[in-house]
């Protein structure tokens, strides 16, 4: 601690801070434009000069350390002067068209000049112009506005990780591009829209839509991942408008994703279901939600009346709240079958009685980056879940060591100090390798089992080294990604990973699917436990269970069939065959409209109130911004009229407050504990075939909203096409890249352009499985051939 | 008492060759210090009793400098030479790596040696193709005689060196721009603190001098501290190279005592083009303010004298101007060179020196108005003093220094829209 002297105003601080961040603490403003909390220090906008007695220049406040009795002046004379010298020049060639610029009325330039700038310009000479830069979707530029502050560009390469924007030319030609033309690509890249001071970089899709006085500003929570951002949902005239970062240090810090801030612009899709829909005779009809309802209620309990109980299953998205899930499960338990499910992707429920109260992270999502060490298996971390993401590329830089074991090696903005690429049908026996390390360098007892599940004496020394490190780190964790958790062997990466964490002192997390994924296991959406994990008499039927036995009636709710199930053409199948199908959705799709018998229209996250459970079990409740569009209705209250419509106890709730309350009552403080007993896992195999598929969802995919949100389609589309194999495979086959080739799996077939990607092992072909044709096809990870067309 | 320090070779017959620089004793300091392992304390104590001031233009004592670097730190350090030699009106480093470069060579080595760095660099201008050649082919000569590398002369002691060649920019002079540049990076400079004997190349402890303070290292351990003090005046240690160039009759590069007269360093230049007056010198390159004639002519060269008289010494960079320059156009030309060197990151340079350049091109062209001259001084005070490096300040002081001298000149282009001189 120094003493110092601001204005006047003496104060204790901390050595080694700036004097700007003591200013701010003590809450003395200093202007500026380049500093920025969470990026490095570059000094270059002379904005926040002050009056330090005893230098002989004024000093920049951003990136003077304070030191013992050091005395400052921020607004003396001589800082003053130095202050509003530095605002001329910015201004000189700064154009002066507040009134058509989208950054109007929030722009720090327009701010500081208030105070600082003066009247008339002494400046004749004609205004330095830039041209605008294609950046993408996303990002709309006007370059004549830069300030040259180059926060961007830092964001870029500190946060991102990416250098996508950088500073070129000279002196007054400098400018801030792509350099060579091109999109940006970062996950988290509309952060550059916030940490922009003036209005050089704003939002694309907001563009000319809206004032920022004639809008409210309505704190919410992201609803697409696990780590449940803390958003502002920013309204005009009970619209959403966009979408920008709410500042926690402990989730988000001041940052959100892509997929948090442009996602908004699917809840204004042409697809939004408004009105309650039922088929009759085969035809669909708008109809009043009394009637509608109705027709729900006594189709399922049609269905429990004749088919029984056991019969009627409810699927649930995993990004639905917590009220809602907690209320189906009560519904489906009060009717009494336990067919529960959100868990839409997973495809190997063996070891579910075995699973944790609910996935958590395993350390709180602020403690990642203070790994040592971190083993990520079966995670594309960047494109799953930005921000902890983020949190690992944090861990990075400070010289924690990352490695993974993977099915493909995805691109991440952090080095991979060891990694296992690995046909997925290997991925156990990687594991295997590093676990079996473990047990020499600790001299464990083996497990009995393991030895045989060792398979690959090729992945020994990346195995060898992973171990080691993992074990030394002190400071460790392993991250469990989407296709860890929804591969065909995910009961055996499980143990494996649990043993791997118990041997070498590790933390063991899940990253789990969706906004609520943690959250649906606290409520009880799940066959084999009821609400905070209890147990319950007899286990429903799990998805597997559903797809393989087929229903007779099923209750979808957040749930498109076709898009958010591992296997959509099982799942339709099943539907299909069902007597009678009841959806809660925000959206209507001809995959809904073709399997279900009633729609119900239940609004998105900004329009009702409601809680999200992130991974670190941390609940966040929100309430609505903008009103129910149409006849769309929060789902909680259409679930309490259809408890009462089924004559259920326990339904009277006046408001969502008090469901998740009771929850909480009912479940109190659920078990944060990852940990496993060993069992030798049975390595499964997947079976037969050269060629195996791996079919990951590709960010903006994940959720009925995304896939409705323009932007962020257009920029995955930029990502390139899906279907990716190996130069090495294409050699074998004979194929050039974007080469047309016949697909077969299964049953089904189909003609697809491949193109050739290095980072997909040889046995291996890599679906992103929004591309159309791949919905023709099936599974994950299946056997899959190739033809030449 | 001439070309007794850098310049000692010029006159031999290859002046660049190892055996020319050996045979007047090159490489013997770099030979004992290895054999006798001359603690370094001691070669510092020798460089400050020089009074050798740091020849890149701020003239920093040298041996100063280099008691601030952390030797004894672990991990990699460097000795950088700045070679970049941009400022206009200089041109005596070219001529150093021309025709001494074992000089440059030995004194950086010493240099390594004293400073605890094993590696160093010599950041050569990028349009000095020639001199770069001949300075790779120097390197090569000590390499092969066993004076570079690893355990040199079985001593224990590693040293090795590199040149590298700038992509030319004026501001990759300024020195931690020039460590940028040899990371790779866009020519920037930093802002200091931390100073690179602290933050320096790659991070790591780094001392960085001219080429002409590492040139004159070697003969002052040779002759010792003193002799190369008493070579100049008190505070002004040795001699110094000018670069004389504008309307003389015989530009060139002098290798003279600190503290000589002007004009006996202009007689030395041939004097003033046949026929003309002298009317306005700038003593130390682009960037320091110009004197008047009868200024001038009362100082003699050094950085005392020069700065006494409300100027600089500089790099030493002479340039004279007779009674036929038109100011405006001469102060135009210097506003349009920082414009377009400015590097750009800091505000008021990237907005003061395009602002400045554009007023002074439309006085110079005819359409200057009344309140230009004190619009100058203003913007030149508003970036003086407030920028990251000293471009900011280098742009400034000329067109506060020419408005100051020569303010009828520029009155008389703003009212008659046309040049006193006799230019248009
Ligand atoms: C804009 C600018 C350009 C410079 N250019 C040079 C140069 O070309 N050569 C040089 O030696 N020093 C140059 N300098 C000075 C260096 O920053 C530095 O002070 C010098 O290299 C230190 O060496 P010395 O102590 O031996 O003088 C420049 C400084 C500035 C601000
Ligand atoms: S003063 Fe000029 S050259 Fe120096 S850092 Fe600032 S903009 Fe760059
Ligand atoms: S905020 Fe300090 S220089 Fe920009």
């Amino acid at each position: 601690m120094v003493t110092i002297e601001i204005d006047g105003i003496e104060l204790k601080v901390n050595n080694g801070s700036m004097l700007i961040e003591a200013a701010d603490e003590a809450g003395i403003r200093i202007p500026r434009f380049c500093y920025h909390k969470k990026l490095s220090i570059a000094a270059n906008c002379r904005m926040c000069l002050v009056e330090v007695e005893k230098a002989a220049k004024p000093l920049p406040a951003c990136a003077t350390p304070v030191t013992e009795g050091m005395k400052v002046h921020t607004r003396s004379p001589k800082a003053l002067a130095a202050q509003k010298s530095v605002m001329e020049f910015l201004l000189i060639n700064h154009p002066l068209d507040c009134p058509i610029c989208d950054q109007g009325g929030e722009c720090e330039l327009q701010d500081v000049a208030m105070g600082y700038g003066g009247d008339v310009s002494k400046y004749a000479e004609k205004k330095r112009v830039v041209r605008e830069k294609d950046i993408g979707p996303l990002i709309a530029t006007d370059m004549t506005r830069c300030i040259h502050c180059t926060r961007c560009v830092r964001f870029g390469d500190e946060i991102a990780g990416l250098r996508e924007l950088g500073a070129t030319g000279r002196g007054e030609h400098m400018e801030i591009g792509t350099y060579i033309s091109k999109a940006v690509s970062s996950e988290m890249s509309g952060n550059v829209i916030d940490v922009c001071p003036v209005g050089a970089l704003t939002s694309k899709p907001f563009r000319y839509s809206a004032r920022a006085w004639e809008m409210r500003q309505y704190e919410s929570i992201a609803p697409h991942d696990c780590i449940g951002s803390n958003i502002y949902l920013h309204t005009r005239r009970g619209r959403v408008m966009r979408v920008v970062p709410r500042e926690n240090e402990a989730v988000n810090e001041t940052w959100i994703s892509d997929r948090d801030r442009y996602s908004y612009e699917g809840l204004y899709s042409a697809d939004r279901l408004t009105v309650p829909m039922m088929n009759v005779d085969g035809e669909w009809r708008e109809t009043e939600w009394d009637t509608a309802l109705e027709a729900a209620v006594s189709g399922l309990k049609d269905v429990v009346d004749h088919s029984g109980a056991p019969q009627l299953g409810a699927l649930i998205g995993p990004s639905t709240t917590l009220e809602e899930m907690y209320q189906v499960q009560k519904i489906l338990r009060g009717l009494g079958s336990d067919n529960i499910e959100h868990r839409l992707r997973q495809r190997d429920f063996s070891d579910q009685d075995a699973a944790p109260a609910f996935p958590w992270l395993g350390t709180p999502l602020a403690a990642l980056e203070t790994a040592n060490a971190i083993l990520l298996v079966g995670s594309d971390i960047r494109r799953e879940q930005p921000i902890a993401g983020h949190r690992v590329r944090k861990a990075h830089v400070a010289g924690a060591a990352v490695f993974a074991v993977n099915p493909v090696d995805y691109d991440f903005n952090f080095a991979l100090e060891h990694k296992l690429v690995v046909d997925p049908r290997r991925m156990t026996s990687a594991l295997a390798a590093i676990a079996r390390h473990l047990v020499t360098i600790t001299g464990a007892t083996n497990p009995a089992g393991l030895d045989k599940l060792v398979q690959s004496p090729e992945y020994d020394t990346a195995a060898r080294a992973i171990a080691e490190r993992l074990r030394q780190a002190g400071r460790s964790t392993l991250l469990l990604g989407a296709s860890a958790i929804n591969h065909q062997n995910f009961a055996a990466i499980r143990m494996l990973s649990a043993l791997i964490a118990e041997l070498s002192g590790s933390t063991l997390g899940y990253l789990s699917d969706g906004a609520n994924g943690s959250g649906a296991w606290i409520a009880g959406a799940v066959p084999h436990r009821g609400p905070g994990a209890q147990a319950v008499q007899t286990s429903g039927k799990n998805l597997a269970q559903m797809q393989g036995s087929g229903m007779a009636g099923m209750l979808l709710v957040n749930c498109e069939p076709d898009l958010d199930l591992a296997e959509p053409q099982s799942t339709m199948q099943m539907l299909k065959k069902a007597e009678f199908v009841v959806a809660l959705s925000s959206y209507k799709s001809p995959a809904l409209l073709n399997s279900a018998s009633v729609l119900l229209p239940i609004t998105p996250f900004s329009e009702m109130p409601g809680t999200f459970v992130n991974a670190e079990g941390r609940w966040q409740s929100f309430e609505p911004a903008v009103a129910p569009m149409g006849e769309a209705r929060p789902g909680w209250k259409i679930l309490r009229v259809m408890g009462n419509l089924f004559d259920l106890s326990g339904f009277d709730y006046m408001s969502a407050v008090e469901i998740r309350d009771e929850l909480q009552k009912l479940v109190g403080d659920v078990a944060k504990d990852n940990s496993l007993a060993w069992r030798a896992p049975e390595a499964g195999q997947i079976d037969g075939g050269t060629l195996v598929s791996i079919s990951d969802i590709p960010i903006y995919s994940v959720d009925a909203l995304v896939r409705r949100a323009p932007a962020l389609q257009k920029a995955q589309k930029l990502l390139g096409p899906g279907f990716r194999i190996s130069a090495a495979l294409a050699r074998k086959i004979g194929l050039k890249d974007s080469q047309e080739v016949k697909v077969k799996q299964g049953d089904r077939e189909a003609r697809i352009a491949v193109e050739i990607d290095d980072r997909v092992p040889e046995s291996c072909v890599w679906i992103h499985a929004d591309i159309s044709d791949a919905s023709k096809l099936g599974a994950g990870y299946a056997p899959i051939v190739l033809e030449k067309a | 008492m001439a070309n007794e320090v850098c310049f000692s070779t010029i006159d031999k017959k290859i002046p660049w060759s190892l055996q020319t620089y050996r045979e007047q004793g090159g490489y013997d300091v770099w030979q004992r210090v290895l054999k006798q392992k001359t603690k370094p304390d001691e070669i510092i104590a020798e460089v400050k009793a020089s009074n050798l001031r740091g020849r890149g233009g701020a003239g920093f004592p040298t041996g100063l400098k280099w008691s601030f670097m952390p030797r004894s730190a672990p991990g990699q350090k460097f000795v950088v030479c700045n070679s970049d030699e941009g400022e206009p009106g200089t041109c005596k480093d070219r001529d150093i790596l021309r025709f001494n470069p074992h000089a440059i060579i030995e004194g950086m080595a010493i240099a390594g040696y004293t400073l605890g760095a094993t590696l160093g660099y010599n950041y050569i201008r990028g349009e000095f193709w020639e001199p770069y050649e001949r300075f790779e082919a120097a390197l090569a000569e000590a390499r092969a005689a066993g004076l570079l590398g690893r355990n040199i002369l079985g001593s224990g002691v590693d040293f090795e060196l590199h040149s590298h060649l700038g992509g030319g920019a004026y501001i990759c002079g300024e020195e931690t721009a020039l460590l940028e540049s040899i990371e790779g990076k866009k020519g920037q400079p930093r802002f200091k603190p931390p100073f690179p004997a602290s933050y320096g190349l790659f991070g790591r402890p780094t001392t960085i001098n001219n080429t002409e303070s590492f040139a004159s290292i070697p003969y002052i351990l040779r002759n010792g501290g003193p002799w190369f003090a008493k070579l100049g005046k008190p505070n002004n240690g040795g001699t110094k190279l000018f670069s004389v160039s504008g309307h003389v009759n015989k530009p060139g590069n002098f290798e003279v005592a600190m503290g000589t007269p002007f004009s006996e360093l202009l007689a030395l230049a041939g004097g003033v083009r046949d026929g003309h007056k002298l009317k306005a010198v700038i003593p130390g390159g682009s960037s320091t303010p110009v004197m008047p004639a009868d200024v001038i002519m009362d100082c003699t060269m050094d950085y005392d004298s020069l700065a006494k008289a409300g100027s600089m010494l500089g790099a030493g960079s002479v340039i004279v101007m007779d009674d036929s320059t038109c100011m405006v156009r001469a102060l135009a030309r210097m506003s349009h060179f920082y414009y377009e060197e400015s590097c750009g990151q800091c505000t008021p340079c990237r907005e003061g020196t395009g602002w400045l350049a554009r007023v002074i091109h439309r006085i110079e062209h005819g359409h200057g108005k009344n309140e230009d001259l004190d619009l100058l001084d203003d913007v030149a005070d508003k970036i003086q003093g407030r920028t990251i490096c000293g471009l900011g300040d280098a742009a400034a002081m000329p067109v506060a220094s020419f408005i100051k001298h020569f303010r009828a000149e520029f009155q008389y282009h703003i009212d008659h829209k046309k040049c006193m001189v006799g230019g248009v």
